[in-house]
């Protein structure tokens, strides 16, 4: 926002109280998670614009704006609501740079909240990376700790294409005591990395399941494994290199995805190892995802929802013998 | 007391004062659920009981109603059991939905609550196709779609409107306009200052009602619910109210408002005007209301105990009701 | 005893046909979309489309404007009409005219259609199907030339069948009715236009399950998965392949969800080699979902790897000579499968 005036950010509460200023309101909550915090203090009403519940409105006018000069964030808070504001993202924002020949730049940044848990049940708490990933025109990254996002979201920021940012809530609460650098920097969108070495099995995490993944590796650490885990971090358009070449030194994966998992990212992983690891792998790639079921209320089933440190590890050891 | 209160039965009033009461003892505990972190905290409605009393008064089984993600009130004005929907809060295999939709989902088809729903205006369509349903079928149940002042910025609603109007189906469009989406005013986020306003647009009668007082959003109701049973068509019915809480739970409302609106507000609580309508004309006793009140709290009691003592549901429960039949 | 004379129909009239019975059959069947008669409120311009892909000709003169509804151009309106409808007694049918308009009506399909019965515990039944359709090769440029399956495919509670020729159309369409459970119809543009037609449709009411595959080909040599359109190419693809002595076996999918999995595998299994072939884009597709479920069930069987042919990863272009190179073509999957078997 400070080095490029032509960003804007629009959404529901991206600051909140809108139009009580004079009352003494303001920022009361810089997003549904804190996230756009301070910034309509500092760049002002005009580049922080809170929103009616207009998605359709606010993200096709993202579009519009970004297409007239300007560069916007656009927060669409919960991933979900994609149904509300579909059109604009798949039929605008993918497409209009191709259908105009190249001659229109769409330089805007979607960002959804993914995988509420705690109770926020089937509507709220969804991930859907590959609705956004199958359209072609898009592109889509997945942080996974703070060092991520924050390279993550200047990446996207600054890149003159639609990128869609999935910024997964389960994330939000955790402690990650990790150093995130006090200056600007990015991480190139496309390329994933390796979070954690290993010989034995390649697992491959996004967002969430990163450190799901990393947790699983220290689990199968105290059997005598070495999981190597390759932190995604871009859905599409996605680092085969990176993939393919853990693969060929571990000759087994498992991708571990949490969204559903029919024609899911995990099922593109899958296909990818498949196809171009096929002489390497000595099993068949394995997939952990949710269930083909929409995410339940009851504690009890949701815990059940999601992969776990407990699953990923048992689907590691059932290739590993 | 105007000619139509007077004529507004005496078990009719005693039924709103019932409800009003239960449904803010209800909301009380299930705050209380949520601040000892034994639920995720909901959307309360707590300051917005009297709207659908009003209309729910004149509403039968076989009508429906359609709510957004604060409906509890709802649910329990449309006949729902709060043993049930307190299990439902709670996650147990004995809720309303089986623990699978929460706070936000309650449904009960058996008593025409055809759910709660976590998208704003998301039900707005789908009410206007139980209208739609009553019409094609030649019945004369009426639908009512309950939502905010923030989802009268959403598309679905002006689709449906005109849906409705094109069609004459019997549907009710409810705004609840408690002044606040989240933490955006209704003055910032509503052109021209008026949900009712937007009917004229569509073709049909809107009117703007006190929705604090359960008396006068009876009467508005009531013509309303009449209109669409005898085949006239849609109406819309702004309802201004309150919330005293936060969107939901952990939301701090001090961050938007100011204290001294809230008590301006809550100086004109619906429960406080019914009371004193029952007194001064004559209907109820203090000692009455009193007794109601405290059956209200002990029923509340009741089914919290009844939801703490359910099981929870079966590992198997996550995988079925995807679908009836797969393939 | 051999039947003489083939009844030859178009996909259109076949799934009009199945339309007719199906109305007639059960009185609660409505229809919701935009100009599915046409000429709305005009009585001297009744039904003057009949749907854009004629579809639904005739069918308000029979049933009449109760149950046959134009609507205006509010798919967020009327699919979620569709959705409160069914849940209160009716059996639906929402036409999406092009499947690349879900972005106008996605919330009710994906939030209200596929999840309501599951979040309300299985007490409410959704008994409606959104026919849609889908496909390039006309010429009609990047919004109304794409086919989509996965992004439905990926929500559960929702059942996606997507017919190959007119007979499977029409008890496809007939099934998807009957089901109790949300159904989502895919109908090829080319398909719909006559490509592929003049199949024998029997004059009577049928459904064809949904949940099975079809094998319009049995072969040894290598198997080839068409998806409703590309099913043709798939069948086109094996003459060649036939003229250079090979044997394909050519599966045709029908149901994308639930998938006939045995149908697949079982297929694999014997031949050993397998292409998908996909008219949507690759990213996330059915393909991917195919060769995914192969590679984990059928790994030790595979002599060679899956292999995807898809739409390439970009818009449908609107000028002639770019979108002839979209979908994969017979020439283009008989070549993918002489480059394994040679």
């Amino acid at each position: 926002m400070r080095e490029d005036s032509s960003t804007i950010v629009m959404g529901i509460d991206v600051a909140g109280a809108a139009g009580k200023a004079d009352e003494g309101f303001i920022d009361p909550f810089g997003g549904t998670f804190a996230m756009t915090k301070g910034l309509i203090q500092e760049f002002g009403t005009s580049r922080v614009l809170d929103t009616p519940i207009s998605e359709t409105g606010f993200v096709g006018a993202g579009v519009g704006a970004a297409a007239a000069g300007l560069r916007p964030l656009v927060d669409m808070m919960f991933v979900g609501f994609i149904g509300v504001c579909g059109d604009q993202i798949f039929n605008n924002m993918a497409k209009m740079h191709y259908m105009f020949g190249g001659k229109v730049k769409l330089p805007i940044t979607i960002q959804a909240q993914t995988a509420a848990s705690g109770g926020n049940a089937a509507q709220h708490s969804e991930t859907l990376y590959s609705i956004f990933a199958h359209f072609p025109g898009l592109k889509c990254v997945v942080p996974s700790d703070p060092y991520s996002a924050k390279g993550l979201q200047i990446a996207a920021m600054k890149d003159d294409d639609p990128v869609v940012i999935f910024q997964s809530t389960r994330l939000m609460g955790v402690n990650f005591d990790q150093h995130v650098p006090e200056e600007a920097y990015e991480l190139p969108i496309g390329k994933s990395r390796i979070v954690k070495t290993g010989d034995d099995v390649t697992l491959i995490g996004i967002g969430t399941t990163t450190r799901t993944c990393i947790q699983a590796a220290e689990s199968l650490a105290k059997q005598g494994y070495q999981a190597e885990v390759v932190d995604l971090l871009s859905v599409s358009p996605i680092d085969e290199e990176t993939i393919l070449s853990s693969i060929s030194k571990t000759r087994k994966v498992v991708i571990v995805d949490e969204d559903y998992p029919k024609c899911s990212v995990a099922s593109e992983l899958s296909a990818l190892s498949a196809e171009k690891a096929f002489d390497l792998l000595d099993a068949p790639p394995v997939r952990v995802t949710a269930p083909h079921a929409s995410i339940p209320y009851s504690s009890v089933l949701e815990q059940l929802h999601f992969p776990s440190v407990e699953t990923v590890t048992k689907a590691c050891r059932e290739i590993l013998g | 007391m105007t000619k139509s209160q007077s004529s507004i039965p005496k078990d009719t009033l005693m039924w709103m004062y019932e409800t009003l009461v239960l449904i803010r003892r209800f909301e009380e505990q299930a705050k209380r659920e949520a601040d000892q972190g034994r639920i995720l905290g909901t959307h309360s409605a707590i300051g917005e009981e009297a709207t659908p009393t009003g209309i729910c008064a004149h509403l039968r089984d076989d009508d429906y109603v359609l709510g957004n993600h604060r409906s509890h009130h709802h649910c329990i004005a449309k006949g729902v059991d709060i043993n049930e929907m307190m299990a439902e809060l709670l996650g147990k295999a004995t809720g309303t939905n089986k623990g699978k939709g929460g706070t936000m989902h309650i449904a009960d088809a058996t008593k025409g609550m055809l759910g709660a729903n976590g998208v704003v205006g998301s039900n707005i369509p789908v009410a206007t196709g139980c209208a739609l349903s009553a019409k094609v079928q030649g019945k004369d149940n009426v639908s009512v779609v309950f939502f905010g002042d923030g989802a009268s910025s959403q598309g679905s609603l002006h689709e449906s409107m005109n849906l409705a109007s094109i069609w004459n189906l019997p549907v009710l469009f409810v705004c609840e306009n408690n002044r606040y989406a989240e933490s955006t005013p209704f003055e910032y986020a509503v052109a021209g200052q008026s949900v009712a306003n937007r009917a004229a647009g569509y073709g049909m009668p809107g009117v703007t009602v006190d929705g604090q007082n359960v008396i006068e959003v009876y009467e508005v109701a009531g013509e309303a619910v009449e209109r669409a049973r005898r085949g006239e068509g849609p109406t819309l019915i702004e309802a201004m109210t309150y919330r005293y809480h936060g969107h939901f739970g952990a939301d701090n409302p001090r961050g938007y408002r100011t204290a001294e609106e809230q008590k301006y507000y809550e100086d004109k609580d619906c429960i406080l005007y019914m009371e004193q309508f029952l007194i001064e004309s004559g209907v109820a006793t203090k000692e009455r209301l009193e007794e109601i009140d405290n059956d209200a709290k002990a029923k509340v009691i009741k089914a919290t105990q009844f939801a703490i003592d359910s099981p929870y549901p079966d590992p198997s429960e996550l995988l079925s009701d995807v679908y009836i039949k797969y393939p | 005893m051999v039947s003489t004379s083939v009844r030859a129909l178009t996909y259109a009239q076949a799934v009009n046909e199945a339309f007719h019975q199906e109305f007639e059959r059960d009185p609660s069947v409505i229809l919701m979309g935009e100009d599915v008669a046409g000429g709305a409120g005009r009585s001297e311009f009744e039904d003057a489309w009949g749907g854009v892909f004629k579809l639904t000709g005739g069918l308000i003169g029979k049933f009449g404007p109760e149950r046959v509804r134009d609507t205006p151009i509010s798919e967020n309106g009327f699919v979620g009409a569709a959705v409160g409808a069914a849940a209160t007694g009716l059996r639906p049918i929402a036409d999406l005219m092009f499947v690349g308009f879900v972005g106008v009506c996605g919330d009710q399909i994906f939030n209200n259609m596929s999840k309501m019965h599951y979040m309300f515990g299985g007490k409410v039944k959704l008994p409606l199907t959104v026919i849609t359709s889908t496909g390039a090769g006309v010429g009609s440029a990047a919004q109304h030339s794409e086919t989509l399956y996965s992004i439905f495919v990926h929500f559960p509670g929702l059942k996606c069948v997507a017919p190959s020729n007119p007979y499977n159309a029409k008890g496809l369409h007939a099934a998807a009715i009957r089901d109790d459970d949300p159904v989502i119809v895919f109908n090829n543009k080319q398909l719909m236009g006559g490509v592929g037609g003049g199949i024998h449709v029997p004059e009577d009411s049928y459904v064809f399950p949904i949940g099975k595959a079809d094998r319009p080909k049995e072969g040894t040599d290598i198997t080839l998965i068409g998806i409703s359109y590309t099913t043709y190419q798939c069948l086109k693809a094996a003459e060649i392949l036939e003229q250079k002595g090979f044997s394909a076996e050519v599966i045709d999918l029908l149901s994308l969800s639930p998938l006939d999995e045995d149908a697949v595998l079982s297929s694999v299994k014997k031949t050993r080699n397998v292409i998908i072939v996909d008219e949507d884009y690759p990213m996330c597709s059915m393909a991917s979902e195919l060769s995914a479920i192969i590679a984990e069930q059928a790994f030790d069987f595979l002599d060679s790897p899956p292999i995807r042919l898809n739409a390439p990863h970009a818009s449908v272009p609107y000028s002639p000579v770019l979108e002839a190179e979209y979908i994969p073509s017979p020439e283009k999957i008989a070549q993918a499968a002489l480059s394994i078997l040679e």
